[in-house]
């Protein structure tokens, strides 16, 4: 765009370079007006308080052989379940061409007989049945969810209803043979 | 909008007012002198009616809102005190929770109106898609609004409703994090539903004046369905129809007030009279009535769509019920550009006549089964109704365009009113006449 050629032919020239204004104009205004609503969509995320809440730690110690316990961990229940031999053979033992979400017993726990998983439902997010003696456990031995009627077998797997994955596993270390940290 | 000719006012302050702000022109053109086909049934109430609940939403809600305080650990506790210790705190919280209700009652009533008239059709459509979003920016306004209690309903109806937007690929999770401003429905998500509950209104206001504002643009359309052809076939607004709508509020009005005073509980759930427990899930979730049809839609879904015999899925049940859900409202969007049926009225269009009956029908059947468990027979009665309903919009509505019949048109409103000939109506053939 030099001097020369808009003396030649002022009409398209300045044609041109108003196009090319209205652009950068209009692109500077985009990133300004972006710039501006990202802190105001972003302090909808989780704020700085409430990521410190995010390790939690648990003394597996009473857990009896059988028994479950519900804790609490960035404000969502975690089940810990203390699994019988039985209920680890029944899940190594079954057909991964018989889940929908497909992983073996293996790759959901660290060691067989603690179970550790997210208490919500992977369908909308209501807490699963299961972990007391007396609450109904599905048709596959492990959890069932009254809201929309999944079921989970005793890995915590989806078998059956509109869940699409496997209740989910945190992240977590044992810190001891009998303490683990979630987060 | 413009300065053009102005009629001056006797009462001088009203003309001082008038000729620096022509509000007063305004008003007598829009709602006095307003041109108003003569023919209305009650069903053109609801407008009307739906405009007497917004405004009383409002002003409870503002009232309840000076005593509540959205924090996860003071809500419910905030509640009981409006209920039991402020000065008629019951009072106006029960007209809040029921007006609720009757403000759906009203509006739903109103969409069948448009439906049945085919008040949607060509030159209408803004109309009526202005009124989808009206419609829209009620559910989400309702929605947060029941969460405040913090009861067990509350807190499990936020978090199955907020986990529907996890159903979305890729982003799903990030943006049900936003949503909650943490890792579950807590006190930064009740916070800021607060907020949104205080706002949209508002939003709704404006949305709902612009719905008014194209209503005059293209006036009222009517039971019979025809354009107005000139004076003759129109009443105006004032006193006629102030009288008419007047009369149906207070009938409207005499229904909600029995039911805020004498069964206010009878249309919410006993479970949200329990405080929130994020540990523990109730039974049965149910949404406030108003919304089961549209859950039994989203419940509907149990199975993923893909390739038969293989493990090719492109559609998950989860995502699939997600999005029939909200097709079910888009739908309605599309409805005024499916629909080239030469007739507006149902009474000129005898298939869909029954169709559009059927549809209402279909919507109670989705309604009583959203009410239900997710399993037995209501799951398969559920999958069928929501077929019927998509079928409604998709299959049987351009069908209707190719080959149903359009029944004779009467030439004028006007003569439609007068002629005592007219088949079914006798509209006006006195006894005596008859004999």
């Amino acid at each position: 765009m030099s001097d020369t050629t808009q003396q030649d032919n002022p009409h398209g020239e300045e044609g041109s370079r108003r196009d090319f204004l209205y652009l950068t104009a209009a692109a500077f205004g985009a990133v300004g007006a972006g710039s501006v609503a990202w802190p105001l969509i972003h302090q909808m995320n989780p704020a700085a308080d409430t990521l410190a809440l995010s390790t939690t730690e648990v003394d597996l110690t009473p857990i009896e052989k059988g028994q479950a316990i519900t804790v609490m961990w960035r404000g969502k229940p975690v089940f810990i379940r203390h699994r019988t031999e039985a209920e680890i053979e029944a899940a190594r033992n079954t057909d991964l061409a018989d889940l929908r979400d497909k992983q073996t017993d293996e790759d959901r726990v660290q060691k067989a007989e603690w179970l550790v998983m997210v208490g919500i439902c992977t369908h909308l997010g209501c807490v699963p049945l299961g972990q007391k003696p007396s609450d109904i456990k599905g048709e596959y031995n492990g959890w069932f969810c009254p809201c929309h009627g999944s079921h989970y077998d005793e890995s915590g797997r989806i078998r059956k209803g509109p869940a699409p994955t496997n209740l989910a596993v945190p992240d977590y270390t044992f810190l001891t043979d009998t303490t683990i940290r979630i987060g | 909008m413009g300065s053009g000719e102005r009629k001056p006012f006797e009462n001088p302050a009203i003309e001082w007012v008038d000729s620096r702000l022509p509000i007063f022109t305004l008003i007598n053109k829009e709602y006095g002198v307003f041109p108003t086909p003569k023919n209305f049934n009650y069903f053109w109430n609801f407008g009307a009616i739906a405009t007497v609940m917004l405004v009383l939403m409002i002003l409870t809600g503002i009232t309840l809102a000076m005593h509540y305080t959205p924090h996860a650990d003071y809500a419910f506790e905030s509640v009981e005190r409006i209920m039991r210790d402020v000065n008629f705190g019951w009072l106006i919280r029960y007209m809040h929770a029921n007006g609720a209700s009757f403000f759906f009652i009203a509006v739903y009533i109103h969409i069948f109106r448009g439906l049945y008239y085919g008040s949607y059709k060509q030159p209408r459509e803004l109309l009526w898609i202005l009124g989808v979003v009206i419609l829209l920016l009620m559910m989400a306004t309702a929605f947060m609004g029941y969460v405040l209690p913090w009861g067990q309903m509350s807190f499990w109806g936020a978090t199955v409703i907020t986990n529907l937007f996890s159903a979305i690929p890729l982003v799903g999770d990030d943006i049900v994090t936003l949503l909650w401003g943490g890792f579950s429905v807590d006190n930064p998500t009740l916070n800021r539903f607060f907020a949104l509950h205080y706002l949209l209104p508002f939003v709704l206001v404006g949305v709902v004046g612009l719905h008014v504002w194209a209503l005059h643009v293209t006036g009222s359309n009517n039971p019979l369905g025809i354009d107005t052809k000139g004076p003759q076939d129109t009443l105006p607004f004032h006193p006629y129809y102030t009288m008419k709508d007047t009369f149906g509020i207070l009938v409207f009005l005499i229904i909600y007030v029995a039911f805020t005073f004498f069964m206010p509980n009878s249309l919410g759930h006993p479970d949200n009279y329990i405080p929130a427990d994020p540990l523990v899930t109730p039974a049965h979730i149910v949404p406030e009535w108003y919304f089961l049809p549209f859950y039994a839609i989203l419940r509907a879904i149990t199975f993923d769509v893909g390739i038969p015999f293989t493990d090719i899925v492109f559609v998950e049940a989860k995502l699939g019920g997600v999005l029939a859900m909200f097709g079910a409202i888009a739908l309605l969007v599309a409805l005024p550009f499916l629909d080239k049926h030469p007739a507006r009225s149902a009474r000129f269009r005898p298939w869909f006549k029954i169709a559009v009956l059927v549809l209402v029908l279909d919507f109670f059947i989705l309604m009583v089964c959203g009410g239900k468990p997710a399993e037995g027979l209501w799951v398969p009665l559920a999958q069928v109704a929501t077929l019927y309903y998509y079928a409604f919009f998709l299959v049987l509505i351009p069908l209707f365009n190719k080959f149903e019949p359009r029944l004779d048109l009467p030439p004028s409103i006007h003569e439609a009113v007068l002629s005592c000939c007219s088949k079914k109506k006798q509209c006006c053939s006195h006894p005596t006449e008859a004999a």
